[in-house]
């Protein structure tokens, strides 16, 4: 049966195989051969590759002691201070006297310096798919709020559609109404990720303990002047259903603040930045900021650290 | 301290290739001398690992980085007594060598590692030979220097000639916690990367192909949510690159006498790199590929992916210097070795080639389907689709040419074919399945790129090492056609840095891919993402389906090109659970890893 004999010889050093043919499985049955130097096992047509067939220890296939051979389930934890930031002064009003549309005067701050602080900070702990996430903003005297709006938010997140987490959890939000503190939590919802043309976008829903709906919309795009030199760009946007005063605001469209900060990336972590952003509220709540002393249009430089680790 | 390498300790004449080494003729790496015997001590600890006045903590075998070079024989039977002095578990795993499956070294799947204070005894006959390598299995101990070189000298005298070999061990080095690195991947995707498109570059590519066409071409890429200079995950920002431990300023040297032939046995053992490695003005001989002796091909350079090795000749006659530069694919940064007649003696170092883009053929996308106006802003020019065959590859290196007998269809004894099919030489349209939110994209056309020398490479005159020039010198033991066909798509999400096998990691889908004793498979490998993916199958040989016939090369590691359609034939002839995983350690780390169990018979 030549078809099946397979002969092995060295040829220049190297194992030449003459003779085998592409042996069908229907032609496993045949037994071992006998070739010109050496035993050829056919088992199911399968030809000697000189390793033998040594038997696995008992025990061998599964052993529940063993550790993973990859650690793919490892949790990290992520905090990001996208804005960290000082803005000395509102450059539209920087004349107070020429602010005499609403004819408030309890605009009285108008004459100092009104410096105000902004924050923007958000991160998750957690794997590729869950994840538990954390978000505080807090600012003052904006063009939405007079004196201090601070909230924070711990949400659980879920990997959902290839770029976007899916977020739930609740919101506490503290303000200042009439001097004293007003807190409420809220309920969020929403989804964040990055969209088409490489923009991050996170849009929330939130309602209030007593039901008034609200929804904000942030958008942020990183343009490289250089590998370290990034100009990024952001937009927020503010609605609501409701109106509610005690919080500033007002029902419908309600605010919106755009930013170009230009920051220097010493390391990826840390880069300064110097911006602009320009803050508008509209309607019914632009005439709350205005009874509460502040500045419905603002426009103000900023200077701050963009951090993460 | 000495470059290592002393002229008359590191010679090996085997010219005529009858005589056997001798411990005294043996290359060195660093200054290690070769272990060799039938019994070999190793000792898994921790070192101050020192890189251009840069210390941090490694992890190393016999108190180097590289470890010491493993010289053993063809035939022989040896044992390895792998002591770990770490307060953490360890492994070694024997890459390419073909080794029953309990002493494979893969924590999980082999074995349970080896206990901090213990001592793992391996076991196993040596039936190869050729150019290998060890490394860890556990953690990111290898992201740490814990790796080194095997050479196994064959029992018979190898069909070319040279007067001395050297291992060059290519690796990456960073004092950054490998945990850490992972870290940032996870958190900000292109942390590493300092070359990414900026507003110069729309500048200078508006000013060479338009505004409107540029503006095009950028803004594509930000609606796919893909970066086009994504090379590399970790990059010449973090990392400094290494030949046998050594930086580039610290230019590692290997002596020659004029006129000699030299092998370089090139081991990449890089965690995250790929590298193009070139020696200016010197040719080079490929006569080996991942250990296995392949039909001399002769070029100017290769592009060598993580865990690969090439065996190349070169021929030494003039008194100079010559730099061994490879550089790594994303041009980030290079490792740099000398070959010199003295000590001392440097050549110049070539400058690093600009950084490569990616184009819409990397996304899987046809430019010939629908009249897509396709702008190509990379600066390299794919060589037209062609098969080199053996034929023409033939070297004069000494070795008897087999030349294929043309014979009549069904001709029973025409058993050496020097052709065959390329599977996925026709572009294949991607299923409706896309992997799942853990795959961010998938190559809508597959298709087989083994001809192109890769993207950054090729269209400078250079002759560049494809995987179609590759072609075993022996022809296949195996020739049956596949049984059957598994195919596997390589996917990922680069923004979250997951990357997985059929938009599952690891953790996700643990049960193994099941093969039959004795039965010959096709495994097909589809790249859906946009990167190149160095896959390792363990214990049981790859034969890349690479249109030679009868003489498919014998791989343990394939480079799958981004929106390749990639097929190797495996024999299971080994019974046992192997492991089979990208070789860039993070994606498997990060979940690219499968096991594959060839069924016990006896079972």
């Amino acid at each position: 049966m030549p078809r099946h004999a397979r002969v092995h010889g060295w040829l220049l050093g190297t194992l030449i195989a003459l003779g085998g043919t592409d042996a069908q499985a229907g032609h496993s049955a045949q037994p071992a051969e006998l070739s010109a130097s050496r035993v050829v096992v056919s088992r199911k047509a399968a030809p000697d590759t000189g390793r033998g067939n040594r038997p696995i220890p008992p025990g061998y296939w599964s052993n529940p002691d063993w550790p993973s051979p990859v650690d793919d389930e490892a949790q990290h934890l992520f905090l990001l201070f996208d804005i960290l930031e000082y803005r000395p002064t509102n450059l539209l009003s920087s004349n107070p006297h020429s602010m005499t549309q609403s004819g408030n005067d309890s605009n009285a701050g108008g004459e100092n310096e009104n410096p105000s602080y902004w924050w923007d900070m958000e991160g998750w702990y957690g794997g590729d798919y869950n994840r538990l996430w954390f978000k505080s903003e807090g600012q003052q005297d904006s063009a939405f709020k007079a004196d201090y709006d601070i909230d924070f938010q711990l949400l659980y997140g879920r990997f959902l559609q290839k770029y976007y987490d899916f977020q739930i959890g609740g919101r506490v939000e503290a303000q200042t109404y009439r001097q004293a503190s007003v807190v409420r939590g809220l309920l969020t919802i929403g989804i964040q990720g990055l969209v088409p043309y490489d923009y991050d976008v996170e849009a929330l829903a939130f309602v209030a303990q007593n039901g008034a709906v609200s929804a904000r919309v942030t958008m942020t795009k990183d343009l490289l002047l250089t590998q370290q030199l990034i100009v990024q760009l952001r937009m927020e946007a503010n609605a609501a259903i409701q109106k509610v005063p005690e919080f500033t605001t007002g029902s419908g469209f309600n605010e919106l603040e755009l930013g170009l900060r230009i920051r220097y990336e010493f390391w990826r972590e840390f880069a300064p930045y110097v911006g602009v952003s320009y803050g508008k509220s509209f309607g019914e709540t632009a005439t709350l900021v205005r009874d509460q002393g502040g500045d419905p249009e603002q426009l103000r430089v900023a200077t701050g650290i963009r951090l993460w680790f | 301290m000495s470059l290592g390498v002393s002229a008359g300790a590191a010679r090996w004449f085997s010219g005529c290739a009858t005589r056997p080494p001798t411990p005294a003729s043996l290359a060195l790496t660093g200054s290690q001398v070769p272990l060799q015997g039938d019994v070999i001590d190793l000792v898994i600890g921790h070192r101050h690992f020192i890189v251009d006045d840069q210390a941090a903590e490694a992890v190393a075998i016999n108190g180097t980085v590289p470890g010491p070079v493993i010289r053993l024989r063809e035939g022989q039977r040896v044992t390895l007594r792998v002591k770990n002095q770490l307060d953490e578990p360890t492994s070694i795993h024997w890459h390419g060598l073909l080794v029953p499956a309990v002493m494979d070294g893969v924590p999980g799947v082999s074995f349970g590692g080896i206990p901090p204070g213990e001592t793992f005894v391996y076991r196993f006959p040596i039936l190869q030979s050729g150019t290998y390598w060890f490394h860890s299995h556990s953690g990111c101990q290898e992201l740490l220097g814990m790796y080194g070189a095997i050479i196994i000298d064959p029992a018979v005298p190898e069909p070319f000639r040279y007067d001395r070999d050297y291992v060059v061990v290519l690796s990456d080095w960073s004092p950054e916690p490998p945990e850490l690195r992972m870290g940032h991947l996870k958190k900000w995707a292109g942390y590493y990367n300092f070359q990414k498109r900026t507003a110069s570059e729309l500048l200078a590519d508006a000013g060479r192909v338009g505004w409107l066409p540029a503006l095009k071409d950028y803004l594509r890429w930000d609606r796919m949510r893909m970066d086009p200079t994504d090379f590399a995950d970790i990059t010449g920002y973090s990392s400094v690159y290494l030949v046998n431990g050594r930086s580039p300023t610290t230019n590692w040297t290997a002596l020659f006498d004029p006129g000699e032939r030299v092998r370089l046995r090139v081991i990449n053992a890089a965690s995250m790199t790929f590298f193009d490695l070139r020696i200016p003005d010197l040719a080079m001989t490929v006569v080996q590929a991942d250990g296995q002796n392949v039909q001399p091909f002769i070029v100017d350079e290769f592009r060598i992916g993580p865990a690969e090795t090439y065996d190349v000749i070169v021929e030494l006659p003039h008194d100079r210097a010559y730099t061994i530069f490879a550089e790594t694919m994303d041009r980030s940064g290079y490792a740099r070795g000398t070959l010199a007649p003295r000590p001392g003696m440097t050549a110049e170092i070539p400058p690093r080639r600009p950084r490569p883009t990616r184009t819409m053929e990397d996304m899987g996308m046809r430019m010939d389907m629908g009249g897509d106006e396709h702008m190509d802003m990379s600066d390299t020019a794919m060589p037209p689709a062609q098969i080199v065959m053996p034929e023409a590859a033939g070297s004069g290196m000494g070795h008897e040419h087999h030349h294929p007998v043309e014979q009549p269809s069904g001709t029973k004894f025409d058993a050496t074919p020097r052709r065959s099919r390329i599977p996925g030489a026709e572009p294949v349209k991607h299923g409706p399945d896309d992997h799942g939110t853990g795959n961010q994209q998938v190559a809508e056309y597959s298709w087989n790129r083994m001809h192109e020398p890769g993207r950054g490479l090729g269209g400078d005159g250079r002759r560049v090492l494809a995987y179609t020039d590759l072609a075993s010198l022996a022809p296949n033991i195996d020739r049956r056609e596949p049984s059957r066909e598994i195919e596997l798509h390589l996917t990922g999400q680069m923004e979250r840095y997951l990357w997985s096998f059929d938009g599952q990691k690891y953790s996700d889908a643990p049960a193994p891919i099941h093969l039959h004793y004795g039965e010959r498979v096709r495994l097909t490998f589809v790249n859906d993402t946009m990167m190149e993916h160095p896959l390792h199958l363990h214990g049981m040989w790859m034969e890349l389906e690479n249109g030679h016939g009868a003489f498919l090369p014998r791989k343990h590691t394939v480079i799958v090109k981004p929106a390749e359609r990639l097929s190797v034939a495996v024999h299971a002839d080994a019974p046992g659970r192997w492991a089979f995983h990208c070789h860039l350690l993070l994606h498997m780390e990060a979940g690219m890893f499968r096991v594959v169990a060839v069924t016990d018979p006896a079972a």
